[in-house]
């Protein structure tokens, strides 16, 4: 316990655009044949970027401008797939802290709180608002109040919305929930000890 | 009003309310692998904090193992490395391992079943999002991250928000040549790849009912690519028939006494739904992907969409895929057929595919693999001589393993290679090439592609399909 409490997101930020980006694209599978999550930062995306670059184009986390940003913008059901954390912990290894997407899947959302990776959605409106404010002025600075629910940019504000239970065991710092979960052992003792298929079958607990 | 399987389970389960807000589960089976938990491993240690519960953790290895010389150390360091960290790991805290060469070592979605781990009414968690295929035995799994698999193996709980409830009923009979991964790719492809967000799908009606284990498993297994963490089937007769005699089943007086309660596991006549959706069986079509999401799929007979007021993420799929807009997706050239994975890497899926493939020849220029979900797999397969059945036809047969569903072992995709998959994702870069294709179909469908070269309506290739496979 004793994990950082994260009220405020502060920094740049930068756009990836498109629907139902994969974990599987955020971090291939390659890159999880490690015992550790080192040196996971600079492999986020790499195969869009390697794409990318071959087409003669530039992705956002390889584009100079973007470098050091903190905030992501992405699109709808950001993260979608398989439950490797790696993405996440690439993507907050590489920098960044916060992701504000028009909705997450389930898996890759709880994997990021559990670091204290912040996700919160904004309408699709606002998000293309944001990622075109910021394609015309990439060193805007916003700031993400996670209490307020906003997020603030250079003459604009956007509503962000997070669920009430994710704000707080972020803003409390709970995100650690290992601690937590252990703390009262003798209630899960109790619950496995009603469970008919850890007992023999010989009770019925309805 | 009645309540369902999900909210039976999780009351039975729930520990309490965390002062944060979600509920603290409790987790009847851990299942764990060598990708998702040396991290998890090293925190423990860190922390000083033991396995809670060794007695309900079991491990295998199968996304990173070699699927032939298997001799160790494995030629990949970096592959030999994790399996000997999750040796180690196992030993170090009491976990059974089934290791490479043991019998019961496969695909972990493939072996918790085969053994009867995997039982009704249980909460199960394991660090892969497939976790869901045990929901076909009426269990709740959930797919989860490293920092979870920590969370599970330090308290054996996890911290979770309710879900809701959406039923899928699927009524009538299944047109002959139209599978289990035919209905589950319908499925995703109407209610969409983050259709399921917040939800745990109950799939019923009499098709379900009618479905055997393996079936109602490639069914609950793609629920993560509709969206949906936890997919499930209330167990029945056949779940009952299937689990008796398993080596961690209830035995004897024990077993009556589990069915008993299982039964009342199932959801309640009169439960209520968040959401109700109805598929019919006898409108499904052989479906293929022609897309790098699992809901950009068509039938065998249908044209790839065209992308219209410019789509962009419809043509960008079009082109990563090399297809043009609204061309036939049945005769797509293929380069590799590959049989296997957590969804259809099962006996009934060998068999299948056997029977199709049988006195026939895989064509010019096709790389042909069969690699079976578990070395129990194989070795009934074999018992069956369904192996020789595929080395005749020009097929590979391998040893069991995750393998080309997601290429972390040698077998993968090269350069932008066009591969029939019966796996669960056709993902970019997925089979490990990243500019390779995958078109995600039923083991039946690639084994008609193997033989054609070409993506085959396989109720052409085969006049004699029988109605349903049981």
């Amino acid at each position: 316990m004793g994990a950082e409490q994260i009220r405020i997101i502060s920094g740049r930020a930068l756009p990836v655009r498109g629907e139902d980006m994969d974990t599987d694209r955020i971090m291939p599978a390659r890159f999880l044949k490690s015992i550790t999550f080192e040196g996971l930062g600079k492999h986020v995306f790499e195969d869009d970027r390697l794409e990318a670059r071959r087409a003669g184009q530039l992705h956002p986390f390889d584009d100079p401008k973007y470098q050091g940003a903190t905030i992501l913008l992405a699109n709808r059901n950001f993260g979608a797939g398989s439950s490797r954390e790696h993405a996440p912990q690439g993507l907050n290894r590489w920098g960044i802290r916060a992701v504000i997407a028009e909705s997450f899947a389930e898996i890759f959302f709880g994997n990021s709180l559990m670091m204290g990776l912040a996700c919160v959605t904004a309408s699709a409106n606002d998000i293309e608002t944001l990622m075109s404010l910021v394609e015309r002025d990439p060193k805007a600075t916003f700031t993400i109040d996670l209490a307020a629910g906003a997020c603030l940019g250079p003459g604009i504000t956007v509503p962000i919305a997070i669920p009430d239970h994710v704000r707080d065991t972020l803003t409390t710092g709970a995100w650690d929930t290992t601690g937590l979960l252990l703390d009262d052992y003798e209630q899960v003792n109790a619950v496995s000890a009603r469970l008919p298929y850890l007992n023999g079958f010989s009770s019925s607990p309805r | 009003m009645g309540t369902t399987l999900l909210q039976k389970v999780w009351d039975l389960h729930k520990v309490r309310t965390l002062p944060t807000g979600p509920t603290q589960l409790f987790i009847g089976l851990h299942l764990i692998h060598e990708v998702t938990t040396p991290q998890a491993f090293d925190a423990l240690r860190q922390r000083g904090w033991k396995v809670a519960r060794p007695d309900r953790t079991f491990a295998t290895v199968d996304h990173i193992v070699p699927t032939r010389q298997r001799q160790r150390p494995f030629l990949d360091v970096l592959a030999e490395d994790m399996i000997a960290s999750l040796e180690r790991n196992c030993r170090d805290f009491g976990i059974p391992l089934y290791d490479i060469g043991d019998e019961r070592q496969g695909i972990v979605h493939v072996i918790g079943p085969e053994l009867g781990l995997t039982q009704p009414g249980m909460t199960i968690a394991c660090g892969d999002s497939h976790t869901s295929t045990h929901g076909a035995f009426g269990a709740v799994a959930f797919g989860i991250g490293t920092s979870q698999v920590r969370d599970v193996l330090a308290s054996q709980c996890m911290a979770l928000e309710p879900l809701k409830v959406r039923r899928i009923r699927v009524t009538g009979q299944l047109p002959r040549g139209v599978y289990a991964k035919d209905v589950i790719l319908t499925i995703i492809q109407r209610l969409g790849v983050g259709g399921g967000n917040g939800y745990a799908y109950e799939y019923a009606g009499d098709t379900i009912d009618g479905m055997s284990m393996d079936e109602r498993m490639t069914i609950c297994n793609m629920s993560i690519e509709g969206g949906a963490r936890v997919g499930y089937v209330n167990p029945d007769d056949t779940t009952f028939t299937y689990m008796e005699g398993r080596p961690f089943a209830p035995q004897g007086e024990a077993f009556e006494r589990a069915k008993a309660w299982w039964r009342s596991m199932a959801s309640d006549r009169d439960a209520a739904y968040d959401d109700d959706v109805e598929i019919r069986a006898q409108d499904l079509t052989p479906v293929v992907t022609w897309g790098v999401n699992p809901g950009q799929s068509v039938g065998v007979k249908e044209r790839v969409p065209v992308p219209k007021g410019g789509d962009q993420q419809i043509s960008d799929a079009l082109t990563y895929m090399g297809l043009a807009a609204g061309q036939p997706i049945a005769g797509m050239k293929i380069d590799v057929a590959f049989i296997g994975s957590c969804t259809n890497g099962r006996l009934s899926d060998l068999r299948e595919a056997a029977r199709i493939v049988s006195g026939h020849h895989v064509a010019n220029g096709v790389k042909a693999l069969v690699v079976p979900g578990s070395a129990a797999v194989q070795k009934a397969a074999e018992r069956e001589g369904l192996d020789e059945t595929f080395r005749q036809a020009g097929f590979e047969w391998r040893d069991a393993g995750c393998s080309m569903c997601l290429g972390m072992n040698p077998d993968k995709l090269e350069g932008n290679q066009v591969c029939a998959a019966s796996s669960n994702r056709n993902f970019k870069g997925r089979q490990g090439s990243p500019t390779g294709r995958t078109l995600l179909m039923s083991p039946a469908m690639v084994a008609a592609a193997a033989i054609a070269g070409v993506v085959t309506d396989v109720r052409e290739l085969v006049e004699e399909i029988p109605v349903g496979v049981r």
